[in-house]
Order: C-alpha cells, then structure tokens, then sequence
C-alpha cells in the first residue's frame, strides 16, 4: 500500500482549505484514494488553520494523525505539528516566517518580489511539495487549474516559482517519488456536496436553510449550482421559516429539504410534530457540530442522535439516517427523500462537521438510486387525505388537481376535517402506527447495515456516521468486522443482529460523551461489550483510534 | 355554485355573535364571485389558518387547506406560492397568531412581497386560549393574565405592514359584511402581498361591536389616495388600536405594484418542471 499524508497549516486567510484541495487534485490525478480533513476555528482572519490531505492506493475515508511531510505557512503549524512527524518525514516551511529543520523557502519574499498576493505562498508551498514527493509538474498544473477559478496564471507562476527552488535543493534529491497507481481519477466531493447530489437524485427540487456550520455549504452549493441541480434554494428568515416554506411546498407537490445544525434544528421541532400529525413529507439534514448551544461551531460531534430520534410531541414514526462518508451521503440523502414520500414523514440525515466538510473518493454507482413515485390518489370517488389503509399510508393528493386535500396539525378524520371524538383519535393514532410498522418492515427488507473489514471477525467494531472512516481502517487492521447501521431509527434489528452474530466482543465506537447510540442499542436489547468516546470537537484519527480499540480490548 | 356550495360538514362551534362568522361568509362569497368572475378556480385555491378561534377556518372550508401551528400561516403558505404560483393562497391568522407569536414570518412577507393574502381576524385577544392580551388590545385591557391591565401599549399592524413593504395594505370590520367582502376580493386579485386587519368583535371576551360600529369609516369614501405610501402612513396612525374616541378608518390605505418573490426566485422557472439533476456533468467538476 503507498500512501502519504501531508498536513498544510497556516493562518485563517492564508488560503489553508484551497491549497488543501489543490493537494488532493494532484494526487487524485495520480490514481490515488483521496480524504481531506480541514480543521479550523469559528472566525474570518487569524488562528490557525489545517488541512491533513490523505492520499492512499487502497480505499480509505480517514485522517491519520502522523504525517509524511508538514508545510507550514507560519510558525505556529511548525510548533503546532511537529509531533506528528516521522523519521523520514520532510517539512517544508516559510523561511520568512518560520523556523524549522527542513526545505525553507523564503515565500514571503517571493511574493513580494513578484508583485503577487501574500495568499499566494500556498501555490509556492504546493509546488515545492510537489517537487520534493518527485511529482512533475504538469500534474501540479493541472490540478492548480481544475481548483483555482480565479488567478489562475499567478497561481501557476507561483507553482512553478516553488517547484523550481525546491527541484534545486537536497530535499529533491533524497528519491521521493509519489508513483502513479491504477485507477482515478475519481470525483472528490465533500459530505455536504455528496448530500446535495443525493437529494436532488431523490426529486428534490427546493432547499431551504437559514446558514449555519456545518451545513452552510450545503446551501452554498445547491444556490451555485441550482440549474445543473434541477433544484432551487432559498434562505428565509429562520429556521421555523425554512421548513414551514419547505412543508408549505410538500403540501403542494413539490420534493423539498431543509439543512441546518443543532441550533437551528431546535427551532424546527414544533414542524416535526406537525409532520408527523399531518402526514407531510419533510427532509431534515442535521449536520452536528460541538455543543450544547453554541458549542464550538467548526468542529464535530455525534452528540445529537436522541435530540433527532426524539425531537417532536407525540408518537409519530420518523427515519432517522446516518451517512458515514460521501458515497452514503449521496445514497441516504436520496434514500431519505424517497423515504419522507413513500411514508410521508419526517425523515433526518444526521451528519456533522466531519462528514459535511472532509473531502471524500466518491464512487458511488449513481444508477443505484433514483426518485421513487410515492403513493398517489387513483381519482375515484372523493378524496380523502388521510383515508384508512391497511398499511396506514393514505394516497397523496396536491391542491390544483381537483381534489380537496385537507392537511391538519389538529386530530383530524379522514377527510382531514378537525376531531375530539375518542374512537376517531385512537383510529388515527392506530394509523400512524400501522405507518411506523409499515416503515420498519421496510427498513429492514432493506440493505441498511454497511459491513466492512473482516465480517466473519470476532472483534465486532459497532459505529455510526462519520466514524466510519477512522473505524473501518482500524477494523480492516485489526482483522475485526466494522458494522455500522445505515439507518438508526427505525433500527434494521434483524439485519444489525445477523451482522453481529458469533462476534465475540462488541465495541462501540462513538464521538459523544455518554454512548447514545450504546445506549439505544440496549433499548433494543443488543449489547456492547466496550465503548471507546471521543469528544473533544475532533474526529478520530485512525491510528489514534486503532490504538484506542487495541487499549479496550485489553 | 352558490356560497353554501364552500361549506363542509364540520360542526361551527363559534360563539352564536362572534365577528368570525362574517368573515368566513365574506369569504365564501368572496370566492364565488371571483370564480363566477372567472378570476380564481376553486381547485387552484388554498387556505391556510394558523391556531386559534379563527383557524377553524379550514375546517369550515370545503377547499384545500393547510390548518397550520399557531403562529405558522404565512411560512406554509410561502412555501405553496413558490411550489405553485398558480395556486391562489390565502391566509387566515389571529391577531396573536399573525402579530405576535408569528410576526418575523409576516414582516418578512411583506417585505418579500410574496403573492399570498393574509386575512387577520383581529378581535384584540387570545380566543380560543380564553382571554389574554395580544398585541392589538388596547393599554390597560383586563385579560387573564393581565388582570391589572395591559401593561403594554398596542402595536399598530397597519403602519408596521407599510414600514414592511406591503403592497397592499387594507382594514376592514365584521359589521361591515359587504366592505369586508370587498376588501378580501381586493386582497385576493391584488398581485403580491397583501394583508387586511379585520376588526373583530369576540363577544365572549372582548366585545367591540359598539365600539366600533360607532367610529368605522371608509377612506374610500373620503376620497383617499391608496397610491400615495405618506398619507397611507397619515390615514394608519389616525386610530393607535387604542380606546379614544376619534374615528377608524377603514378600507384600503396603499396599494402599490411591485415585482413578486416568487417572479424573483422563480425566473419563471416551475418548481414541477425543473429537470432532472445532471450528476454525471456535475461530477465531472469535482475531479
Ligand atoms: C406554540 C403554541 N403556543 C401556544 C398555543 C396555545 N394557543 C392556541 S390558540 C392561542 C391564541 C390564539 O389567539 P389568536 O391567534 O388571536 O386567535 P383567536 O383565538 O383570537 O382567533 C394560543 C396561545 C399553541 N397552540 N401553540
Ligand atoms: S371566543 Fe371570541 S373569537 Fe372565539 S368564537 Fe367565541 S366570540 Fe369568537
Ligand atoms: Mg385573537
């Protein structure tokens, strides 16, 4: 296996996250497997920014926390990360700004000289890199183009400026050589890209959000691209504006979804109830980060499940899916949106920072997934919005068509028409829960357990969500199976209990500080032998992780 | 079809003398006149209500209906304009649904200019939660959780919706069945936001009828200019929503022609006819 990983650090403004793209540009180019960490803090200019660009020959979907070369922007990133470097690793550096052992190159300076602004020391510390791993320079160029829109020939003059200095020092010399591997290049997309795909594979033709990490670039990214997208996106005034626009649109015909984090999800709850009482097909992606309140809001956390399982007065069934990186994003957004339709209920796509913002291989086969029609009304006789059914899901009907079509947030009849009458309130309350059997007979007809490393291992790794890169590896490594349920609630029990049969140690792997999903597990009788917690607002590392199962099992 | 042709079997259990019900017969036979006039079909007409004595609306109303969360009409309703702006939507809020637990929602509306029309059944008071104060009652109201008084003054909902950017702004009064009738077909075929204060008498726990069917006039009768945005402004802070003894206009104080948001985010684009996503294109981007 040939893999490298490469940190970049820097100030906030020092253009941290496009020279980390640029970094994984060129190695995709090469064929490699791609993931991309970005960490930095809530703020516009200064603190320190990184982005860890892991490029593999195998498949991967993790950060590790050792590096093979370190490229700081300024002395912080020097002091910051030096603890991650290897004997063989190399660190490129700012000599204007920075000292440490390895290829200075006085950046500044040449920036200077050259007329060319100060953010451009990230396309000299990109060609020195690529000079040092032995990587030509048509490849750098190449990349430098399919990243950069604006700037393009000063970013190529400064590449090459960098290239050049570095080819000439002994740091190129030493025989570094980033070989090309087969396959690639693949399409590299982060969590939140992948999710815009996937719901507008699922029909979705409005997004409504009100900007919050992580999923601002969510909104972002379908407004930039609406036409490509066959969806249109809106930012209201709220929160409660953003999903009672997009039930308001549901109500009408029209597949819509919302995106925000736990803050603003907060603010939705009331209209998860109405969904549930209405009977309104609502997709909610919840992208976590760390709280209570405002947490720490550019990093991650696995803290709200039982908030998304349970947010909403009353007993209504609701989908709760959990994506673990780019290619179940795109599957489980349209997933959900079929879901939401097929059901008419709310449907949540818990993601966090780390899913959201990591930078994936995406390979997922597209022709999987498709916008499945929902139930709809046959015209005959008069139409009744939540008539009776076997498997409590009454056929659709929009405002335009002919029907009346009466959605209700109060007990309502048949017709939709309001009701106290006790034999009516406990048929319809007796008809959501034909709807939730119905849901978890489907769920569990379904593939909804993702199995990786060994799946006959007597280490049973057990996760959710974004945990899945770091988790899988570690399995892979460790010769355990990595199970990992794709949809938490309903819970695929069956499926999840099959997976786990003949392991004879489960370890539960959450970024949270009391193990919910541990914890909703037992509710349904499956135990963990072991849980290892992370959350202190960053991921697991796979070898930080690797070495934090081999303790528990201990 | 006859105004009875809108009604559904839904029991009324208004108070016998409650202002709702002229408001929900000026709206039937707002509705059927417009059909017979050939400017709205009934399958292409939504009504949305939010939580209160007013919402019964929806249940009232054999058309489609969205019978929302207090404070929620004019979000749901936003959401069907921009799903269809075929589909002729109108709200019916209360005045603590619409002025009070909602009002980011109706400001924004107005602002936007969203093609929907917002009726207010402005009785003054919490209906249906059994007589508190709202932001239209007047200082010093006695309601259940104020029984020394409103502490507060009352908003005016009319000068807030001009400072908004409604482009059409109206009052009206349930003892005024054939204005009020007017008002709401006014509201209906105006084109973008509009809003009308119906003044409300709830006879179990605030009654207004006397007080104003004493002081009701109709600005159009007084030749006023519902063009000119000042004097608009000049007629709504004629009456402060408070007890005086001056008169109340009612009528339509501005109207006004503005490009919609739903012209504006649609780009006469339909939600329903938008393509499939171009994945293999767009994926292409991301190598
Ligand atoms: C979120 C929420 N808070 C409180 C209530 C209780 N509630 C129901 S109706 C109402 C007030 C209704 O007043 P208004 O909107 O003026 O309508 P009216 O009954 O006067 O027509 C309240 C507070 C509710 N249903 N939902
Ligand atoms: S309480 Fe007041 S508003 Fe409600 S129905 Fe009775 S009179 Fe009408
Ligand atoms: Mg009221």
């Amino acid at each position: 296996m040939e893999e490298f990983s490469i940190l970049i650090g820097g100030q906030a403004g020092d253009g941290i996250k496009q020279a980390g793209n640029a970094i994984a540009r060129v190695f995709n180019r090469l064929g490699y497997w791609i993931f991309v960490y970005e960490d930095y803090p809530s703020l516009i200019r200064g603190g320190h920014n990184f982005a860890m660009v892991r490029a593999s020959s195998e498949r991967i979907a993790s950060h590790r926390d050792g590096i093979d070369a370190l490229v700081a922007l300024n002395q912080e990133a020097v002091d910051r990360h030096s603890w991650r470097l290897g004997e063989d690793s190399v660190v490129i550096f700012d000599s204007d700004t920075a000292k440490a052992e390895g290829l200075g190159i006085p950046m500044s300076g040449i920036v200077k000289r050259r007329g060319l602004p100060a953010i451009l020391r990230n396309a000299i510390a990109l060609g020195a890199l690529a000079a040092v791993l032995g990587i030509g320079l048509d490849v750098v160029e190449d990349a430098i183009r399919a990243a950069v829109d604006k700037r393009v020939e000063e970013n190529l003059e400064a590449a090459r400026e960098g290239y050049g200095i570095a080819n000439g020092s002994p740091w190129a010399a030493e025989g570094r050589r980033v070989e090309r591997v087969p396959g690639g290049p693949r399409p590299l997309l982060t969590g939140n890209e992948a999710l815009a795909l996937g719901l507008a594979r699922g029909g979705m033709k409005i997004y409504a959000a009100y900007p919050m990490t992580p999923t601002s670039a969510l909104l972002h990214y379908i407004a930039a691209h609406e036409d490509e997208l066959g969806a249109i996106a809106i930012h209201p005034e709220s929160e409660i504006a953003v999903i009672g626009i997009a039930q308001g649109a549901a109500y009408a015909g029209i597949r819509s979804a919302v995106g925000t984090s736990g803050g603003g999800f907060s603010l939705m709850v009331e209209h998860i109830s109405l969904a549930g009482q209405a009977e309104i097909p609502t997709v909610i992606v919840l992208g976590q980060r760390l709280d209570p309140a405002t947490g720490a809001p550019t990093y991650t956390k696995q803290g709200n499940l039982f908030f998304a399982m349970f947010a909403g007065h009353g007993e209504f069934p609701r989908a709760v899916l959990a994506p673990g990186d780019a290619n179940e994003a795109f599957h489980l957004a349209a997933e959900a949106m079929n879901l939401a339709w097929r059901f008419q209920i709310p449907v949540i796509i818990l993601s966090d920072k780390h899913l959201s913002e990591s930078t994936f291989s995406f390979h997922f086969d597209i022709s999987r997934a498709a916008t499945e029609p929902p139930k709809l009304w046959d015209g005959a006789g008069e139409y009744r919005r939540y008539a009776q059914t076997e498997d409590g899901i009454s056929p659709l009907a929009f405002p335009g068509g002919g029907a009346v079509v009466k959605a209700n947030s109060y007990e309502h009849d048949e017709f939709g028409i309001t009701t106290e009458d006790a034999d009516l309130i406990a048929k319809a309350q007796d008809k959501r829960l034909r709807k939730a059997k119905a849901l978890e007979e489907y769920v569990n007809g379904k593939e909804m357990v993702s199995v990786e490393g060994d799946p006959e291992g007597k280490i049973a790794l057990l996760f959710w969500g974004s945990t899945k890169g770091a988790a899988a590896e570690v399995a892979e490594r460790i010769g355990a199976r990595a199970i990992q349920p794709l949809c938490l609630m309903p819970l695929p029990k069956r499926e999840l209990e099959e997976r786990l049969e003949g392991a004879e140690r489960v370890v539960g792997i959450e970024g949270n500080s009391r193990g919910q999903f541990c914890g909703w597990l037992r509710c349904h009788g499956i135990q963990v032998d072991g849980v290892v917690l992370k959350y202190d607002g960053r991921p697991f590392a796979a070898d930080e992780l690797e070495e934090r199962v081999r303790r528990s099992l201990r | 079809m006859r105004a009875s042709d809108l009604k559904t079997y839904a029991k009324n259990t208004w108070c016998p003398g409650c202002g709702n019900f002229a408001i929900e017969l000026a709206a039937r036979q707002a509705f059927v006149e417009l059909m017979e006039e050939g400017k709205l079909k009934i399958e292409n007409l939504v009504v949305l209500s939010g939580i209160g004595c007013h919402a019964k609306m929806s249940d009232y109303l054999r058309a489609n209906s969205f019978y929302s969360l207090h404070g929620r009409v004019v979000a749901p309703a936003t959401g069907v304009k921009l799903a269809n702006p075929e589909l002729t939507v109108v709200g019916f809020a209360g005045d603590g649904d619409a002025y009070g637990e909602g009002l980011e929602h109706l400001v924004f509306a107005a602002k936007r200019n969203v093609g929907i029309s917002m009726i207010i059944h402005d009785n003054g008071v919490y209906g249906l939660t059994t007589g508190q104060f709202t932001p239209t009652s007047p200082p010093g109201f006695q309601g259940k959780s104020t029984p020394r008084g409103s502490p507060e003054d009352p908003m005016n909902p009319i000068a807030l919706m001009l400072s908004s950017g409604a482009t059409f702004v109206a009052r009206a009064f349930s003892g005024n069945l054939q204005h009020l009738k007017g008002m709401i077909r006014e509201a209906i075929t105006h084109r973008g936001f509009s809003i009308v204060d119906v003044l409300q008498p709830c006879v179990t726990f605030r009654n207004t009828w006397d007080f104003f069917s004493k002081r009701v006039y109709d600005l159009q009768e007084r030749g006023h200019d519902a063009s000119n945005w000042n004097e608009a402004m000049e007629r709504a802070r004629e009456w402060d929503y408070g007890g005086g003894a001056g008169e109340i206009p009612i009528g339509i104080f501005y109207r006004a022609e503005r490009p919609t948001f739903e012209d504006r985010v649609l780009r006469g684009r339909r939600p329903r006819e938008l393509p499939m996503p171009e994945l293999e294109k767009v994926l292409k981007g991301h190598v």
